[in-house]
Order: C-alpha cells, then sequence, then structure tokens
C-alpha cells in the first residue's frame, strides 16, 4: 500500500497521546459525561444515536442504498432506450403493469413509468445521494474529528437531521409503489406537470408525495446545516485558527451556508406549487385547457418557477461538488506527500465559486424565453465562474507534480476527480455560450455535460472519502486491490457512458425522450445507444463490487494497527483507533501549525498537534 | 442558530421578491387598511418587548412582567388583525384565486404570520420563565431573553419591509 519515502526525508514517529497530554487542554469532557447518557444501550448508540460518527455512517448508508436503487432505475429506462425490440417482460415480476406486455409476448416499459424512472433517478441521485450521502456523510465524520470538537454544536439537531432525512426516504419509497406510480415530471418538477394534479398520472398522488418528501429532506439540510456552520465557528479547538482548516472543513463550512441560503428559496417555490395545487391559485399556470375544458387559471407564469428553481438548483449543484473537491484536496495532498498548493488560492476560490453560483441560474433558462439581453449577464458571469474553477484544477495537478505519489484506490479516485471535473467543466463552457445553447439546451449534450462534472465527480470525490475514511469509520481497511479494480472500471466505464452522449447531442438528440422512432434522422445512433446501455451496466457491476468491498471489510478487512496510517497531519488521526464518544479519551488536542506540514524540513509529515521547532521557519 | 434562521427566513422572502417582480398580468389594488393598523400593533410590541427587556436587566421584576404579556396579547392582537385584513381584502373582491397580485399578498403576508405565530411560542416559553421560575438575572437567561427578543425584532421588520414591498412594488 504505502510507497518508500524518498531518500531525502525520514518519516518520524509520533506519540499522539503524549503529544495531547503535553500540549491539549482540559475541558473536564468526560468527568461530566460519565456513564454517558447518550450511550446507555443499543437503541441511543446505534438508531437514535447523538453521536456525530455514528450519524455520519447512517447518512452513509442510507446513501448508499438509495445509490443502488436510483442506479438500477437507471438500468431499466437505459434498457428500454437501447434496446426497445428486446422483451422486457422478464421484469414484470418486480415492476408489475409498468411492463406492458403485447400478443406477441414481448414487454416493454410503459412510457409513463419510463418518466417516471428518469425523475426519481434524478431525484435520488442529487438530493439523498449526493447531498445527503455525500456532504452528510462527511460533514458529520469530519467536522468534529478535524477541528477538534467532541462532537456537534447540538447532537439533539444533528439526530433530528438524519431523522428527517429518513422520513423523506421512507416518504419517497412509498411513492414508488403507488397505483398511478411516482412524480414523473422531471427533477426539476417543473409547472405545469407539478401544479396541475390532472396533467399526468404521476401529477397527483406522486407529485404529492414528492414533495411532502422533499420538504422533510429541505428540513433535514436546514437542521444539518445550521450545525456544521456553529459546530466550525464555535467549536474549534485551540489554535485551529479558520487560516489552519483543513480544505475539507472550508468546503464543508460554506456549502452548509449555500445550503441555508438557497434551500429555503426551493420551498418557497415549493409553497406556491402547492397553492397552485390544492387551492387554485394562478401563481405558474395560466390559462390551460385539458380535453377542450378551460381551467380556471390565469395569469400565472411557469417560467416563474423556473427562476425560483435555479435560483436553488445552480447553487446546489455546488452544494454538491464542494465537499467533494474539499476530500480531494485531502486526499491528493495526503497520497502525494506534498503541501496542498496554493491553499488560500483554494480557500477564496470555494468563496469565490460560492458567491458566483448564486448569480448564474438564469443559464438553465436560456431557451426559457428569457430576454437575451438579460441573458448576456447570466453568460458572462457563467463563465467567470470558470476561473476559480479552473485555479482549483491548477492546484491539484500542482500538488501532483513532483510528488511521491501512492497510487492506492483513495488518491486514483482523486485524480479521477480532476479528469472528470475538467471533462465536465469544458462542456460546461460551451453551454454557458447562450447562442450554442440554442442547439445543445435540452439535448444528451447537458446530460454529458453535467453526469461528468456533478454525477460522476461528486462519486469520485465521495469514492475517495470513504477509501481514505473507511479505516476511521471502521477501523479497518477496505481492500486496495478490490479499490483499484474498482477505480478503473468505473473511470473507463463512466467515461463510455458518457463521452458518447455529447455526439448525440450536438446532433440534437434530445432528452427525456421515450423513444426516437418518429425521427429518422436519429436512427442511426440505435447502435451508439446500445453501446452506452451495455456500458452503463458493466459499470455498475464494477460498484457491486465497490459495495461487497465495502460491507465485506466492515467485519473481515485488514485491521488498523496504528492510528495513522496515511501519515496524515490532520487531526481525526491523532484519536485512537476506537475513537469512542467524545472522541479523544483524555484532554482535546490543541493545534499548533496548518494542516499541509508534508515534506517539511526533511520530515515526511508533521502533524497539526506538534508545536514548532526551535529555529523552524514558515510555520503557518 | 438564532443568525443562522434568520439568514434562511431572509433568503426566503428575497426569493418572494424575485417571484413578484418577474410576474406579469398584474392586478393592481389597494391594502386593507387593516393591514397599517396591524403594522402599528407589531411595532408597539417591539417596543414593549424591549422595555421588558430593559426592566429585566435592570431588575424590575414587576415591569418586566407585565410589558411581557403586553407584547404577548399584541403580538395576539396582530395575528388576528392580519385575519380580519384579509377578510377586508376578499370582501373588496381580492380573493386568494382571483389574481396572482392578490395571491402573493396573501401569501407572503401568511408565510409571514407563520413566523410571527413562531414567535409567539418563543414568547409563551419566555413567559413560563417569567412566572414559573422565581425572579433573577443569569447571564443563560439573559441569552435566551435576547434570542427571543432578536426574533421578535426581526419578525417585526420584516413585516414593515414586506408592507413597504406590497405599497411601492
Ligand atoms: C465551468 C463551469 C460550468 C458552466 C459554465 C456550466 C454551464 C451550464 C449550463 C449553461 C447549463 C444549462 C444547459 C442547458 O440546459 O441547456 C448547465 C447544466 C447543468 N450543469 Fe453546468 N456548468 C458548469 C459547471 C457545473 C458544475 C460544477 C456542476 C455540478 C457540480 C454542474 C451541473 C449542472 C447540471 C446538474 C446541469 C443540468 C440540470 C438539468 O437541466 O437537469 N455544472 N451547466
Ligand atoms: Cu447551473
Amino acid at each position: 500500500m504505502a510507497n518508500v519515502a524518498t531518500p531525502v526525508t525520514t518519516t518520524p514517529k509520533y506519540d499522539e497521546d503524549l503529544l495531547i497530554e503535553e500540549y491539549g487542554y482540559d475541558d473536564h469532557f468526560h468527568e461530566h459525561h460519565e456513564g454517558d447518557k447518550y450511550q446507555a444501550n443499543f437503541i441511543t448508540t446505534y438508531i437514535f444515536s447523538q453521536d456525530h460518527k455514528i450519524i455520519a455512517k447512517q447518512f452513509l448508508i442510507t446513501g448508499m442504498f438509495w445509490a443502488i436503487v436510483g442506479a438500477l432505475m437507471s438500468l431499466v429506462f437505459r434498457l428500454q432506450l437501447g434496446f426497445p425490440e428486446e422483451s422486457l417482460a422478464w421484469l414484470k415480476p418486480v415492476l408489475g403493469k409498468w411492463i406492458v406486455v403485447n400478443d406477441a409476448g414481448v414487454g416493454t416499459l410503459a412510457p409513463e413509468f419510463y418518466y417516471a424512472l428518469v425523475t426519481m433517478h434524478g431525484t435520488i441521485l442529487v438530493f439523498f445521494v449526493l447531498t445527503a450521502g455525500l456532504s452528510g456523510t462527511f460533514s458529520n465524520l469530519l467536522i468534529p474529528l478535524q477541528i477538534g470538537a467532541r462532537d456537534m454544536a447540538s447532537p439533539f439537531l444533528n439526530m433530528l437531521s438524519y431523522w428527517f432525512f429518513f422520513l423523506a426516504s421512507v416518504v419517497m419509497f412509498f411513492s414508488l409503489f403507488l397505483n398511478t406510480g411516482p412524480f414523473a415530471g422531471g427533477w426539476t418538477a417543473y409547472p405545469p406537470l407539478s401544479a396541475l394534479p390532472q396533467a399526468s398520472s404521476g401529477s397527483g398522488a406522486g407529485m404529492t408525495l414528492w414533495v411532502v418528501s422533499l420538504v422533510f429532506f429541505v428540513v433535514s439540510v436546514l437542521l444539518g446545516g445550521i450545525n456544521y456552520i456553529t459546530t466550525v465557528l464555535n467549536l474549534r479547538t485551540k489554535g485551529m485558527s479558520m487560516w489552519r482548516m483543513p480544505l475539507t472543513i472550508w468546503s464543508f463550512f460554506i456549502t452548509a451556508i449555500i445550503g441555508l441560503l438557497s434551500f429555503p428559496v426551493l420551498v418557497s417555490a415549493f409553497f406556491l406549487v402547492v397553492f397552485d395545487r390544492e387551492l387554485n391559485t394562478s401563481f405558474f399556470l395560466n390559462e390551460i385547457f385539458i380535453n377542450n375544458q378551460a381551467l380556471d387559471y390565469a395569469g400565472g407564469s411557469p417560467v416563474l418557477y423556473q427562476h425560483l428553481f435555479w435560483f436553488f438548483g445552480h447553487p446546489e449543484v455546488y452544494i454538491i461538488i464542494l465537499p467533494a473537491m474539499g476530500m480531494v484536496s485531502e486526499v491528493l495532498s495526503v497520497h502525494s506527500r506534498k503541501p496542498i498548493f496554493g491553499y488560500k488560492a483554494m480557500v477564496f476560490s470555494i468563496l469565490a465559486i460560492a458567491f458566483l453560483s448564486f448569480i448564474v441560474w438564469a443559464h438553465h433558462m436560456f431557451m426559457s424565453g428569457v430576454n437575451p439581453f438579460i441573458s448576456n449577464f447570466f453568460v458572462v458571469f457563467t463563465l467567470i465562474i470558470a476561473v476559480p474553477s479552473a485555479v482549483k484544477v491548477f492546484n491539484w495537478i500542482a500538488t501532483l507534480y513532483g510528488g511521491n505519489i501512492r497510487f492506492n484506490a483513495a488518491s486514483l479516485f482523486g485524480i479521477g476527480f480532476v479528469s472528470m471535473f475538467i471533462s465536465g467543466g469544458l462542456t460546461g463552457i460551451f453551454l454557458g455560450n447562450s447562442a450554442i445553447d440554442i442547439q445543445l439546451h435540452d439535448t444528451y449534450f447537458v446530460v454529458a455535460h453535467f453526469h461528468i462534472v456533478m454525477g460522476v465527480a461528486a462519486f469520485f470525490g465521495m469514492f475517495a472519502g470513504i477509501y481514505n475514511w473507511f479505516p476511521k469509520m471502521y477501523g479497518r481497511f477496505m481492500n486496495d486491490t478490490l479499490g483499484k479494480i474498482h477505480f478503473w472500471g468505473t473511470l473507463v466505464g463512466a467515461y463510455a457512458v458518457f463521452w458518447p452522449m455529447h455526439y448525440l447531442g450536438m446532433a440534437g438528440v434530445p432528452r427525456r425522450y421515450y423513444s426516437f422512432d418518429n425521427f429518422e434522422t436519429f436512427s442511426h445512433f440505435a447502435g451508439l445507444n446500445q453501446f452506452i446501455t451495455i456500458a452503463a451496466i458493466v459499470t455498475f457491476g464494477f460498484q457491486i463490487l465497490f459495495v461487497i468491498n465495502f460491507f465485506y471489510s466492515i467485519w473481515y478487512g485488514k485491521k488498523m494497527t496504528t492510528r495513522n496510517p496515511w501519515g496524515a497531519s490532520t487531526l481525526e488521526w491523532t484519536t485512537p483507533i476506537k475513537t469512542g464518544h467524545g472522541n479523544w479519551p483524555g484532554k482535546v488536542p490543541t493545534v499548533q501549525r496548518w494542516a499541509y506540514d508534508y515534506g517539511k524540513d526533511g520530515k515526511e509529515y508533521i502533524p497539526q498537534i506538534v508545536p514548532a521547532q526551535e529555529g523552524e521557519t514558515n510555520v503557518h | 442558530m438564532g443568525m443562522a434562521s434568520i439568514t434562511m427566513m431572509f433568503a426566503a422572502f428575497t426569493s418572494a421578491y424575485i417571484v413578484r417582480q418577474a410576474a406579469g398580468n398584474w392586478l393592481e389594488f389597494e391594502l386593507p387598511a387593516l393591514f397599517f393598523v396591524s403594522t402599528g400593533v407589531i411595532l408597539l410590541s417591539s417596543a414593549s418587548l424591549h422595555g421588558s427587556y430593559t426592566a429585566f436587566k435592570k431588575g424590575r421584576e414587576k415591569l418586566y412582567k407585565g410589558l411581557m404579556v403586553l407584547t404577548f396579547l399584541l403580538g395576539l392582537a396582530f395575528v388576528v388583525l392580519q385575519y380580519q385584513g384579509w377578510q377586508a381584502l376578499a370582501a373588496s373582491g381580492v380573493e386568494l384565486t382571483t389574481n396572482p397580485s392578490g395571491s402573493f399578498v396573501y401569501v407572503i403576508s401568511g408565510i409571514h404570520a407563520a413566523h410571527v405565530l413562531g414567535g409567539i411560542a418563543a414568547l409563551v416559553v419566555a413567559l413560563i420563565h417569567a412566572f414559573a421560575l422565581p425572579f433573577r438575572f443569569s447571564a443563560a437567561r439573559k441569552l435566551r431573553f435576547e434570542l427571543t427578543a432578536t426574533y421578535w425584532h426581526f419578525v417585526d421588520l420584516l413585516w414593515l419591509y414586506l408592507l413597504f414591498f406590497f405599497l411601492f412594488q
């Protein structure tokens, strides 16, 4: 696993307990918490737990469950898209009436359910997996551990945050089994499909449950976010100034702020949708006819909803990617044994991205009839986002450059993240030009763009984080060989799935179409569509490998023998291998330096708890 | 925490602002006069809560309790007045579903009233503290009082903002 260090540096041994005993400070935590009321029995320890490490695992496992469900959904609709002639009758036992079997015995996916699956796939992956599963897991695990806190500011609200997520999950899961099917109007839930219960079969009960579930979800995000912010601001240990925080913490912190500012806007939009649905207001609905019957709506505008949605939606994509960026920064630095390149530039670019993410939303609406003159402003701001993004990419590559890189699963996924982010970021620049977007909007080009830059990249960040912090969570290692196979399979597979979609999109193939039978021009893409479907199935197979590796390693993985296996400088690795409630058994460590002293003064790494040495220069 | 929730609501009503600005097909109408009465009431309630807070710090128990009760009553009065304002609005022909401009007034003032109810709940807790516990000045109680008061002033200011917004938009 670990490569040998370069000859010029030595790998010093540190006795963390001694260092903490000597320089830490005593907050008398354990005197108050003896016979801890939080962990009195099985239920309070593992189910209604208030310990941030357990809550992190709850988020992770729930997220993994949803990832599998969401991925399986995509395989089903990909099968229909890639192989419309093949029979899907074998899925009848699972999907029941949604598989329509004709007289010849050939089963096809019902079109309504195709849309329902696409919608659920998007909703689940964006919210439940990449928001809750990613930021929920690692903010919970790492914030207290890396800033030297005993737990979150409010462990109770933290617990509620998870259980609201759980509630949201239950409601959404239930909606899958409705007789009329789950909501089918796309993860963005544009009106009229979302605002008119009679608009489509999923628009009735399906949409009601969808909106209820997401409101619970927002409550979860807000409770979590308030906690993350207060914890970072108030509970940092002595010496941990903001400028000494690892980039993970910076990114979780800013992510939480973005969430707190953007999710309420989503709720406002939902609120108005619910009024339109239940009380016949006309916020988003104008004169509408259904079956030649004029409905009683006038004066509303569906574009309003789009403004509200994307005012939330664009920040949301950064809510997803920023935590991944933070973890990748950390993982790349640790495993290339070099300080992160341009630490302050990294922080400022996170801040710049966060700010800009609030003023670019209309780039999702260039084709929705917004004034082209106003579009120009959004084009400019959108393209400016490329600048801080490029700064980050440059810094990651510079961090790797000349490093003594350990190529393990964690760092490989970190490097893969950078690759994905570059590929997807470049296509973003195409889409950000409103003129080019005329051709590309709502085509597979957009699907390719956001899956690569957000979907796959965020998953890579999450995998890097899981492989890297698995020992912290479970005291054991995941199998690294399987991890590397997982990495290469996923890297090649993901590009095989999404790269060809760029060509489809440039040719104008629209997204969210059940069938292209009516379009002679697209008929020659049938082979490409089959290829994509096969690639998706194979890539899914590699994820099964990961799931097996994950659960196997929890119980049978190689045991951790030292507490700091990666030789990382951050605080989470100064806790005992079995990290109990309160994280540190005695005193709380204090922080004497920044988080990135790698390869300094001939030492391979210097933990944050080690005080400045005599004659040491450049102590950050 | 107080700060964070304020930020959150701030974001929520900013969004409402954006909604409203972008909407077309707009019906102009007069706000019910009762909305101005309720504005006066909620301003008074802020003043009385501040008075109660000052009395609390100075240790004047009677005044502290009395003004807190007054604040509570004024808060309830505000909600009732808003409700009557809606009825007046509906009577003047602007119902919830007549036109988006009216719908917005109902929804925004309704969400605001819900936040005021949240404030009233906080006041109830404060009242229980005031009357059930022996009078004592402590840092923890001061902090709790401050949080309640901050929230209350916040929903007050929020309403002022919304009123001006409705008037001049
Ligand atoms: C260089 C930076 C980026 C630029 C210039 C950019 C630009 C765009 C534009 C203009 C669209 C709208 C395309 C259309 O619908 O016609 C779009 C869609 C999208 N982008 Fe990006 N993007 C960038 C980075 C990102 C990042 C970092 C993420 C996520 C982490 C992301 C996630 C998305 C998503 C999810 C959509 C599609 C949403 C949907 O319609 O369902 N983008 N991007
Ligand atoms: Cu965007």
